[in-house]
């Protein structure tokens, strides 16, 4: 019971931190590379502490790791723990779907043409 | 509908998309090579790809970037491995930090055979792309290819299966 309860909590903190655009945002950037908090702050239109308060959230949720580096705090994307590999490749399949789907149009635009 | 087959070995962290084009292997080639053509089928609507290199022979490179919606830039680069016109090419496809396009050290880097043979309605097109790791499978998509909210959606999947 009390182990439902954790993983429940830890839903509730996944659903929480993904259900704000800034926080998917960052997300996406610390997937792609490593960023300082005061990096990521420069990007958006808002003070560092609410940058820095978002940032919290996703750690929380176990999206993010954080280390040190000197004065700074640094953020990467955690993701891949919790993601499977069939689940990359769908994506992956997605994009190709949509990749040939556009190849289909422009050789459908040879025929228009003639 | 033109895809004809997707397979995908989990192992062997391989893509394999087929599929039908209503137009000879000599007309699909060109798509490839040629970069404004190109640059309309390679990225998703939200990010388009601008190629700025596309040396399309054997030993060649090609650098591109993928436009986010921010405006962000992603850039990428192809070193082509084989060229056999109409019928296939090979290349290596990575990731570059900046307009240099030098490969980053350490990011992934996916081997691709595209083939196209021909057949009675025109090209039977196979996509094969090949990871080396899960780690860079997921940068691959991570790279502002795929959006965020699939990825987001699919990882909620993965946590209440």
């Amino acid at each position: 019971m009390a182990t439902a309860t954790i993983e429940e909590d830890r839903i509730d903190a996944l659903f929480g931190a993904l259900a704000d655009r800034t926080r998917r945002d960052i997300l996406r950037r610390v997937l792609v590379a490593e960023h300082s908090v005061s990096a990521l702050a420069a990007a958006y239109d808002m003070s560092f502490a609410a940058v820095q308060k978002h940032v919290a959230v996703l750690d929380r949720a176990g999206l993010i790791a954080k280390r040190r580096r000197g004065r700074e705090q640094l953020a990467r994307g955690e993701v891949g723990a919790v993601r499977s590999v069939a689940s990359l490749l769908s994506d992956l399949e997605e994009l190709w779907r949509g990749r040939i789907t556009r190849i289909d149009d422009l050789l459908a635009e040879d025929i228009t043409k003639e | 509908m033109p895809v004809t087959g997707v397979t995908s070995d989990l192992d062997a962290l391989t893509l394999t998309i087929r599929a039908e084009f209503a137009a000879p292997p000599e007309r699909v080639w060109q798509i490839y090579a040629d970069p404004r053509q190109l640059e309309r089928v390679w990225g998703p609507p939200t990010h388009p790809a601008t190629f700025v290199t596309h040396e399309f022979r054997p030993g060649g490179r090609a650098h591109y970037f993928m436009t986010s919606p921010e405006g962000e830039r992603y850039y990428g680069w192809w070193a082509l491995t084989a060229v056999d016109e109409p019928k296939s090419f090979a290349f290596d496809d990575g990731f570059a930090a900046d307009d240099t396009f030098a490969p980053v050290e350490g990011m992934p880097v996916s081997r691709n055979l595209y083939t196209f043979a021909s057949t009675d309605i025109g090209t039977q097109a196979v996509f094969e792309s090949v990871y080396e790791s899960v780690e860079g499978l997921r940068k691959v998509l991570e790279m502002g290819v795929v959006e965020g909210a699939s990825s987001a959606i699919n990882q909620i999947d993965a946590l209440l299966a």
